[in-house]
């Protein structure tokens, strides 16, 4: 979802506190053939390929959804610091009320994991895109690496106000009978409950490690599972393939399940449960 | 679970010069209207609405060969395998006592199933088939042996009534009373036919280009947010009303839109 102001609206309608655009790019770009995305035991696998209409026609949508005062995160995609900062200025232009610099797509050549792997390069980027906007910047990360919080700091240094942690997991499924990957790409990305436990342990050495807040992804399906990360650290949670196992109104019911289970444990501010795990 | 089944085509017939059918053994329940993701392997996976849906669980998909995915399915033969996932989507909800269906060109394919179900419920079945010209005609005797009344419409005049598709359905609407219209066919065909039909109940079945067939992508999505995958395909009248793409544009694969 998230690719036009339509699907946008109705996830804020369904309980959203913010939404992440689909990560935007300097040019239109169709992704990759289908099978772009498939079901598997314990989670999703996906390889879209950065699908995007461009920049140029993306500002329509953003036009629309700050119409409706809805707050939203323009995700950004570039290969190098000086697109980020073009792309960064145009969703600050249109309205954008955050950026997210994704440098964590694990199977997009040239873009994603292949720059957010590079420490020297996610600072160069950080503070070249904090130079050219105002608005509050935040870079999401991959677990895919295994400096993931050198990475992090790196961000931090760079002027960074937050970090997004984690994307999907690089993975692949081979089908037995046709003895060949599923997915068009061949490798793809992980998503959904298995890999939780790999998210909450990188936002917990995150958030270890940096002085900006952290946004947790990864899994969260239920409220138990936002609060987890929040314990590990993340002062937001992002969702997306819950969508699918528990329907689009999944924001709702995961804010209404944060509630109750603060007020059955005597909490009344998320904020004092941000972190709480490492002490 | 969503995953493409490898499944093995055991009958391969054509129907016409550039369209066939595929039947394999599929034995999940099936709504007509509803759809399967259909995985060419090594080439590409498309949506494709169920055609037959038959007894022990044989099920079919009907097609024309249009595109590369389509020109490669065209090549299979009986005993190939292709990757199936679905069924879905939410399928037409056929109701009442006399039903006019409008197919044009290869939505002809999803309204046979539908075509057959209303039979089987007793309900009277008025069918219109619209094609460019005679050759690209398929279903018809099939159709007719099913029971219903068969109208077909050439825009060459080579076959039946000679103009578009729309143009007979104004004339046997004004002639006859339905409770219900069903359609499915080119977008500017069915956008015409919902502005002749303003008083009667209407189910569309829209085409966007698609990607996950599961909700979470956003390929699909008309409207606010409305995933063809799975609020679709069939949208009723009533829907349509708020539904400003309809008719106007859809979005290519990377989203841009692109005007009927």
């Amino acid at each position: 979802m998230d690719e036009d102001a339509g699907s946008m609206e109705r996830i804020f309608n369904c309980g959203a506190g913010a939404v992440v655009t689909k990560s935007i790019g300097l040019k239109p770009k169709e992704g990759y053939s289908n099978p772009t995305v498939i079901e598997l035991e314990h989670g999703i696998l996906n390889a879209m390929g950065l699908p995007n209409p461009g920049i140029e026609s993306f500002g329509e949508e953003i036009l629309k959804i700050k119409k409706l005062n809805i707050p939203i995160i323009g995700s950004i995609f570039g290969s190098n610091s000086e697109e980020f900062a073009e792309l960064a200025k145009k969703m600050q232009n249109y309205g954008a009320d955050a950026l997210e610099l994704n440098m964590s797509c694990p199977h997009a050549k040239g873009y994603g994991l292949e720059i957010g792997a590079d420490s020297k390069l996610v600072e160069k980027i950080a503070s070249k895109v904090k130079e050219s906007v105002s608005i509050p910047v935040f870079v999401k990360l991959s677990s895919n690496i295994p400096d993931l919080v050198d990475i992090a700091k790196s961000a931090e240094k760079g002027g960074a106000d937050g970090i997004v942690a984690i994307n999907t997991v690089k993975a692949m499924k081979i089908d037995l009978e046709l003895k060949m990957p599923v997915l068009a790409n061949k490798i793809g990305g992980y998503s959904g409950k298995a890999i939780k436990p790999i998210g909450v342990r990188c936002v917990y050495e995150i958030s270890k490690n940096v002085d900006i807040p952290v946004i947790g992804v990864g899994g969260v399906t239920t409220g138990e599972d936002a609060l987890e990360y929040i314990m590990a650290g993340a002062s937001a949670v992002q969702v997306g393939s819950a969508i699918y196992y528990r329907g689009i109104d999944v924001f709702g019911k995961i804010c209404d399940e944060m509630k109750i289970w603060m007020k059955n444990h005597g909490y009344k501010n998320i904020s004092e449960l941000v972190g709480v795990a490492h002490t | 679970m969503n995953y493409p089944k490898p499944t093995k085509i055991i009958i391969a017939e054509k129907e016409n010069a550039d369209v066939k059918t595929f039947l394999f053994e599929y034995p999940q329940e099936i709504i007509p209207g509803q759809f399967f993701m259909i995985w060419i392997p090594g080439v590409d996976e498309i949506p494709m609405s169920v055609s037959y849906i038959k007894k022990r669980g044989v099920r079919g998909i009907t097609f024309e060969r249009v595109g590369d995915a389509t020109k490669a399915l065209f090549e299979l033969k009986e005993g190939d395998k292709i990757g199936i996932r679905g069924p879905y989507g939410n399928g037409f909800k056929i109701s009442g006592k006399r039903i006019l269906f409008v197919g044009g060109g290869t939505g002809i394919a999803m309204i046979a199933p539908a075509v057959e179900e209303a039979i089987n419920k007793k309900i009277s079945a008025t069918v219109i088939l619209g094609v460019k010209s005679k050759k690209e005609l398929f279903f018809e005797n099939r159709l007719k042996k099913c029971g219903a009344e068969v109208h077909i419409s050439t825009d060459d005049g080579s076959l039946g009534y000679k103009g578009l598709a729309t143009e007979l359905a104004k004339e046997i609407i004004a002639k006859e009373k339905f409770d219900l219209v069903l359609t499915c066919g080119p977008e500017m065909m069915m956008k015409k036919l919902y502005e002749i039909c303003k008083n009667i109940p209407f189910q569309v079945s829209l085409e966007r280009y698609m990607k996950c067939g599961i909700g979470i992508c956003g390929q699909c999505c008309v409207d606010k947010g409305l995933r063809v995958c799975v609020e679709g395909p069939i949208f009723d009248g009533e829907t349509l009303k708020s539904i400003e793409d309809f008719g106007v544009f859809k979005r290519d694969p990377s989203g841009k839109k692109v005007k009927f």
